[in-house]
């Protein structure tokens, strides 16, 4: 019982960082139609990011005052949304009318270009970190002998409280009704006066936010942060991008109940089966899913007009 | 009417007589490409590779197996504009299955029982052509056909998906194969190996630490022998190049072939190339496996290039993006546009190397430079570059002899050499042609993104 729920809370956990991760792809890919591979490096550079601005200002080890966390999360979301603004304006812009597999290609060494980057000497170098301890180590309550510890709550509720936020912006104001319709018929919404690549830039912004909670909130999950360019991040980034398209990418909802389903997949099967094989689960789903269902468990059937 | 046309018939069938070769002249036109290719390889081998020395020769090498990878994965990625980025994944497959061949094969097969120990790693055998080498071949095309297998599998998705759904199921299977391989145990010594079976060897590759003790049947340095006399490596420059030549000729032939038309029609429009009666299914999964088949090959060569271990982490993603970057920055669908983009990015490293040094000279700095850090962000710049700059890449889908200078300068002299009979006249005059009208096509048209169609998933419940 213990060791089952002990899995179930891993699961959810994990599947929160998925899903704010693959909310981005999901954003993207509704006003621009291209996946941004991009995506998954804003999330590691979230993480680094954090990590160097709790280095600066004094917060490295244990023991920082309570609002270090708030803080630092603005902070990053602040510096990715404005890095994620930045890709789109000098790497996609240029292609908005090229065909689809150019930018596919382009977003392809966008994210090489922060990977190795990132890698730099200059940059945040080659060596993995310790992650500050922003959020204290210890566990809030305890059922059938498992500790629930306080940044798997933490993760939990960050996660929720940016996705209802998100769902929100997205149906109930004014940008989100803009996006939409940019999202239904780009040439049709600037003829109805919306400015197209304020909206796109927007997107970028928000989605690259989410990316970077997400990545600060894995580095204080794990407590580790791995060089940039490391296979776990590109596999991790995979794995949220995966969930976007099994949800049915373009679809708010979709993704977070395909992070979920992929993060429970993974973590059970490591549990239950094998945990060599993990990774290996969450393709077969993929492949399975876009087999029978290419638009994803949620998206919209779509008919190749000629 | 019906006297008109039998007149018509009886034309056509003298006219049909006139120009059919007799077959002993059709099998020479048709084989001495291929003779030429390996004649070319073994002077390479024998005449040039020498005269480079070590490093060089090394580098020659790696263009060679560079060459294959990157041509194969234009047959898929060019002509059928089927976007794969998981062609690690056939390289790893077509790899392991060579090694296995080899390094069991030789163990099996080839060494006497006194001679197996109990350390790791078999040497080379026999003279050059002798059973070492036939050996090695022969692991050449199993790898080719383990890896074609495989292409079936990745192919079928490509019946159904499109653009980045292809690209992304491409991508797993290439996970699924390094998570598959990584969890094989240690390669099994060989004095235990001569005892096992084949199920016990397909699942001793030696798992996430590499496969270790594969011998160095492809090395640059012909016939070398270490200290105790062992022999070390082989002619691989020789294996490498006869492959480069038999591919680059199949390539050819299947650009200028019916089944590449139907290929570059699947690739500009596969609704309308279904509609001019191209079977598209058959053509997309035999492009997965004829592509599969070279990649395999090519790992194959990788694999017995190493000198140490085939490690499952070198055939990753990052493997499939170097190949990808390879054949987008050539032009993809041409074939010297693709050899050459291959030569080049695999001697940058070094002409980067040598540019930092030269640099640091003149500003008088002596520190160390790690040129090795930027080589990777320099490729990223120069994929988006490319892709901003010259989305067609270099070449376009143009040849080498479609380029101006080329057709002005190098093949009249080659026609007037050549006397008219190596080159039929429509073959030097038909690609020219095409490449004009696509080119015309893919600028001149609409854009792209502006279609009338409703986006996919468009609804208002969208973001």
């Amino acid at each position: 019982m213990n060791d089952f729920l002990q899995t179930l809370v891993n699961a959810i956990a994990l599947g929160s960082l998925y899903a704010l991760t693959a909310l981005g792809y999901t954003l993207v890919y509704g006003v621009l139609r291209f996946i941004n591979f991009a995506h998954s490096d804003v999330f590691t550079l979230g993480a680094w990011v954090s990590f160097t601005i709790a280095g600066w200002i004094g917060w490295a080890g244990t023991g920082s005052p309570i609002f270090a966390m708030p803080v630092i999360l603005f902070l990053a979301m602040a510096i990715c949304a404005a890095l994620g603004i930045a890709i789109e304006t000098f790497a996609y812009r240029p292609l908005r009318r090229a065909p689809r597999l150019n930018v596919l290609i382009t977003a392809i060494g966008v994210s090489l270009l922060l990977q190795n980057v990132g890698q730099l000497k200059w940059a945040f170098g080659t060596q993995p970190q310790r992650m500050a301890e922003l959020v204290e180590d210890r566990s809030l309550f305890t059922i059938y002998d498992v500790h629930i510890r306080l940044v798997d709550v933490v993760v939990v509720i960050l996660a929720a409280l940016l996705v209802v936020a998100l769902e929100r912006l997205v149906y109930g104001t004014r940008i989100g009704r803009a996006m939409r319709a940019v999202s239904f018929d780009e040439r049709v919404a600037s003829l109805m006066g919306i400015d197209v690549n304020r909206v796109i830039s927007i997107t970028f912004g928000i989605g690259s936010a989410l990316a970077a909670a997400g990545g600060l909130l894995f580095a204080l999950k794990y407590g580790s942060i791995k060089q940039t360019a490391d296979a776990t991040w590109v596999l991790l980034g995979l794995k949220a991008f995966v969930a976007a398209v099994v949800g049915g990418i373009g679809n708010v909802r979709g993704a977070v109940a395909g992070a979920l389903l992929i993060s429970f997949v993974e973590v059970f099967g490591a549990a239950y089966l094998s945990p060599h094989m993990k990774d290996l689960y969450v393709f077969v789903i993929l492949i399975g899913v876009l087999l029978f269902k290419p638009s994803g468990l949620f998206g919209k059937a779509v008919t190749e007009k000629v | 009417m019906t006297e008109g046309s039998d007149a018509r018939t009886r034309k056509l069938a003298e006219r049909i007589a006139e120009i059919k070769p007799n077959p002993a002249v059709a099998l020479g036109r048709s084989a001495w490409p291929f003779l030429a290719a390996i004649v070319i390889a073994f002077l390479l081998q024998v005449v040039i590779a020498p005269m480079l020395g070590g490093f060089y020769a090394k580098t020659l090498l790696d263009i060679g197996i560079a060459i294959v990878l990157a041509s194969s994965l234009n047959i898929v990625n060019g002509f059928a504009g089927q976007f794969s980025i998981g062609h690690a994944g056939f390289m790893m497959v077509g790899g392991y299955a060579a090694a296995c061949v080899t390094y069991y094969g030789s163990i099996k097969l080839l060494m006497p029982q006194g001679e197996l120990t109990e350390a790791i790693g078999v040497s080379v055998l026999g003279g050059f052509l002798g059973s070492g080498d036939l050996l090695f071949l022969a692991s050449c095309i199993v790898g080719g056909v383990f890896a074609a297998a495989a292409g079936i599998v990745v192919g079928l998705p490509s019946l159904r998906l499109r653009g980045d759904y292809l690209a992304i199921v491409t991508l797993g299977f290439g996970e699924i194969v390094r998570v598959l391989v990584q969890q094989t145990s240690d390669v099994i010594e060989p004095v235990k190996a001569v005892d096992a079976g084949v199920g016990e060897m397909v699942t001793h590759l030696g798992g996430p630490l590499g496969f270790t003790g594969t011998p160095t049947y492809v090395s640059p340095t012909p016939w070398a022998t270490n200290a105790s006399g062992d022999q070390t490596g082989h002619a691989g420059i020789f294996f490498a190049y006869s492959i480069v030549g038999i591919l680059l000729v199949l390539v050819y032939r299947l650009k200028m072939s019916s089944q590449g038309r139907a290929l570059l029609a699947v690739r500009e429009n596969e609704v309308a190339a279904e509609a001019m009666g191209v079977d598209t299914a058959s053509s997309k999964v035999s492009a997965f496996v004829l592509a599969a088949f070279f990649a395999g090959v090519g790992g194959a060569l990788f694999a017995h290039s190493l000198g140490v271990t085939l490690n499952p982490n070198e055939l990753g993603f990052q493997k499939s993006i170097d190949l990808v970057i390879m054949v987008v920055l050539g032009g993809m669908g041409s074939i010297t546009g693709v050899v050459f983009a291959a030569a080049f990015l695999t001697v940058l490293p070094e002409l980067f190397r040598e540019a930092a040094q030269f640099i640091t000279h003149l500003v008088g700095y002596h520190g160390q430079v790690n040129t090795d850090a930027y080589r990777m962000p320099v490729y990223a710049l120069l994929l988006i570059l490319v892709m901003i700059l010259r989305p067609q890449g270099l070449f376009g889908i143009k040849e080498l002899w479609d380029l101006g200078f080329w057709r002005r300068y190098v093949i009249p002299v080659w026609r007037k050499a050549a006397g008219g009979w190596l080159i039929p006249k429509h073959e030097a005059r038909l690609p020219a042609a095409i490449a004009r009208e696509l080119s015309t096509e893919r600028t001149g048209g609409e854009p792209a993104k502006s279609d009338d169609s409703p986006k996919p998933g468009a609804s208002g419940d969208q973001p």
